[in-house]
């Protein structure tokens, strides 16, 4: 019971902060929206080019936005001591974890979910896309914040951690990758997605219950 | 605010044979240290000799390469959680988020700790002086504000073990002499303190142990 109310009193906290450091949530957002945006620019309007690359390219984007804002996860916490006393409190360090994590994605993950959806516009994908690319979406973001946290965990504190995280963690976000962009591009050939659909939900459950484990022994790690 | 509260008698604090290496620099070995209900311990020392990573050994942020804490008769790695809710921990950072208000960093730690409780908050912030300060973003508060808010976290829950990384920096005197008096109220109720320090004359502090780092 009391594990409950630590969890809410860390998510209640990383969400205030974040409300009041908006610029940190705002760049990684207006970042995913330039960079998608340059793609049509480089290889011409044509739309039937466009529908091609859309779904690849809104997705690779918002892996790289995802990982931006990665390192705020622990580094402040870790820079002003608040980590010390998270880590010293009586309860499971998992939980903890668990709560900062789910901030990071509300306050990171889910803002890229209607720029997608206004990018997929923007490329003029057909309304088949639409749906798939919603759900892809909501099951492959909060494995980027899982798998993130538990990198960002292990490089807190570290110096050039910022660029090291990045190549840590794009290699794996490969397999979410193959399988939203395959789900997005079979819907848009009428096909099942079922399967896809299946695969993203199954990283995400292991994600789920590995992820706040590993931050958390790695936060020890890097502490001690 | 219940510093004052008893703590049971039997609470004590054991170092046994501590080892702790920095890289490949021994910075000390064979660490023997009994410390009983009510007594205080300075550790002193030179920049580098140890304070800090006997500190947070001693908090359970770090492991010794060799060397046993016992708590109360107990080795704390077997008593795990019960072992934090004994002990508060001050470190060299203030452990304060600069975007909250003095308030709501209390709260936050009052809510970590499971004791959600308005008046014990107000009372620590009227203790440190800064219930002027409550509602102003702690960015904007002076680096001894800063330090009088971190350490008015000592009083938001009865801890029997503070530990505590040198305390009075930047603190000015009436500061001093206010966390002076704290100790003394820790210490009279029972508490065991264990304080690294550089200042030569807390001595207002009553009894206490030197344990000097090479």
């Amino acid at each position: 019971m009391s594990a409950t109310q630590a969890f809410t009193a860390v998510l209640r906290r990383d969400l205030l902060l974040g409300l009041r450091q908006r610029v940190e949530i705002i760049n990684p957002l207006v970042f995913y929206l330039l960079i998608s945006s340059m793609f049509p620019f480089a290889v011409g309007s044509d739309a039937s080019t466009l529908v091609i690359i859309g779904p690849a390219v809104i997705w690779v984007c918002a892996l790289l936005a995802a990982t931006l804002s990665l390192d705020r996860i622990f580094h402040g916490d870790y820079e002003d001591g608040s980590l010390e006393q998270i880590i010293l409190s009586r309860h499971p360090l998992p939980v903890l974890a668990g709560a900062k994590i789910l901030a990071h994605w509300l306050l990171c993950g889910l803002p890229l979910i209607p720029a997608a959806l206004a990018l997929a516009v923007l490329y003029q994908l057909p309304d088949a896309a639409l749906y798939p690319m919603l759900i892809t979406l909501l099951l492959g973001t909060p494995v980027f914040s899982l798998t993130g946290a538990a990198l960002a965990a292990l490089t807190v504190g570290l110096r050039g951690g910022g660029a090291l995280l990045a190549m840590l963690i794009l290699p794996l976000y490969i397999p979410v990758l193959i399988f939203a962009v395959a789900a997005v591009g079979n819907a848009m050939n009428g096909l099942n997605i079922v399967g896809e659909l299946y695969f993203l939900a199954a990283l995400l459950v292991l994600a789920l219950t590995l992820m706040p484990l590993a931050a958390a022994a790695a936060l020890r790690i890097r502490l001690g | 605010m219940n510093s004052s509260q008893t703590t049971s008698p039997s609470c004590s604090l054991e170092m046994r044979a501590l080892q702790c290496y920095r890289g490949d620099m021994l910075l000390f070995e064979n660490l023997n240290c009994m410390l009983q209900a009510g007594e205080t311990l300075h550790v002193r020392g030179a920049n580098g000799s140890g304070k800090s990573s006997l500190l947070r050994i001693l908090a359970g942020l770090a492991q010794p390469d060799a060397g046993d804490i016992i708590w109360c008769g107990s080795n704390s790695d077997t008593l795990g959680a019960h072992f934090s809710t004994a002990l508060q921990y001050v470190g060299h950072h203030n452990g304060i988020k600069l975007d909250l208000t003095a308030r709501e960093n209390l709260a936050f730690h009052q809510a970590l700790a499971g004791a959600r409780d308005d008046t014990g908050l107000s009372a620590a912030l009227e203790r440190v002086d800064l219930t002027h300060c409550a509602a102003l973003p702690a960015r904007r508060l002076s680096a001894g504000q800063r330090r009088r808010l971190a350490l008015a976290r000592l009083l938001l829950w009865h801890a029997p073990l503070w530990l505590l990384d040198e305390p009075l920096t930047s603190l000015d005197d009436e500061g001093r002499a206010l966390f002076c008096d704290l100790m003394q109220r820790h210490s009279i109720g029972g508490g065991i303190i264990v304080m690294a320090t550089h200042e030569r004359d807390i001595g207002t502090n009553g009894p206490h142990r030197d344990l000097m780092l090479q």
